[in-house]
């Protein structure tokens, strides 16, 4: 599975972009967050405000609840500031 | 409905993308076009930075137009926003939507803008005169707020 960053998640982060192999267990995005937290400190920085990062599945926007099986790609942003 | 949907690191010209969207109608009664600007903040800025989400901007902005359409009689519907650095006086945005009427043409632009401000994947970061790269901007509650009036 594909992960994308964008804006300060990225470089939170320290990359834009890697492929991960997930154990079992993890079926939604808020799992797939408290996962990510769990790999280093940089991710727990990207993430400590868990209720900021935005999530999308194959571009579309959704909720911590919502499943991640079947996804090609999922992206973490912070709220958007376009226009 | 002309559909027509761009995300481009180059500038526009607003009078030649209307002169496209009317060109040949006769059924095109009000045109709304709404350009946004890249401000210097009291000239604080150089620049803004806009980092985007290429595939899921062109396809969220898609789907915002939809609702658009499904909402207001629309004849015409533009959306361009640029990436990339932008120098203030320089556009980011053109929104221009066409109807019959007044009333769809001004509505639709605004609800395009609402909802491209917080659910279109771009960030800003601002350039700083003293040539450092400043904060990311904050999304703005009341940007949240405009967008709750359509619901």
């Amino acid at each position: 599975m594909k992960l994308v960053y964008f804006a300060w998640v990225r470089e939170r982060v320290g990359k834009t972009d890697e492929e991960v192999d997930l154990p079992e267990g993890i079926g939604t995005v808020a799992d797939l967050v408290r996962w990510l937290k769990g790999r280093g400190e940089e991710y727990e920085y990207a993430f400590e405000n868990e209720g900021i990062v935005r999530a999308a599945i194959n571009h579309v926007h959704v909720k911590p609840e919502a499943p991640i099986a079947g996804a090609r790609e999922i992206a973490f942003f912070p709220p958007m500031t376009g226009g | 409905m002309a559909r027509m949907i761009r995300i481009q690191a180059e500038p526009f010209d607003a009078a030649a993308e209307t002169a496209n969207l009317t060109a040949g109608r006769g059924d095109i009664g009000a045109l709304v076009a709404f350009t946004g600007l890249c401000r210097d903040e009291g000239g604080r800025l150089t620049a803004l930075e806009l980092e985007h989400y290429p595939g899921m901007a062109e396809a969220e902005i898609d789907r915002i137009a939809e609702q658009a359409e499904k909402r207001w009689p629309l004849l015409g519907l533009t959306v361009i926003h640029r990436f990339g650095r932008i120098s203030p006086g320089e556009e980011i945005v053109l929104v221009l939507a066409a109807s019959a009427h007044r009333r769809a043409a001004f509505e639709a632009a605004s609800f395009m803008m609402d909802y491209l401000k917080t659910q279109a994947p771009f960030w800003k970061r601002e350039h700083l005169k003293d040539g450092t790269s400043g904060a990311w901007v904050e999304a703005k509650e009341a940007d949240d707020r405009a967008v709750e009036r359509w619901v």
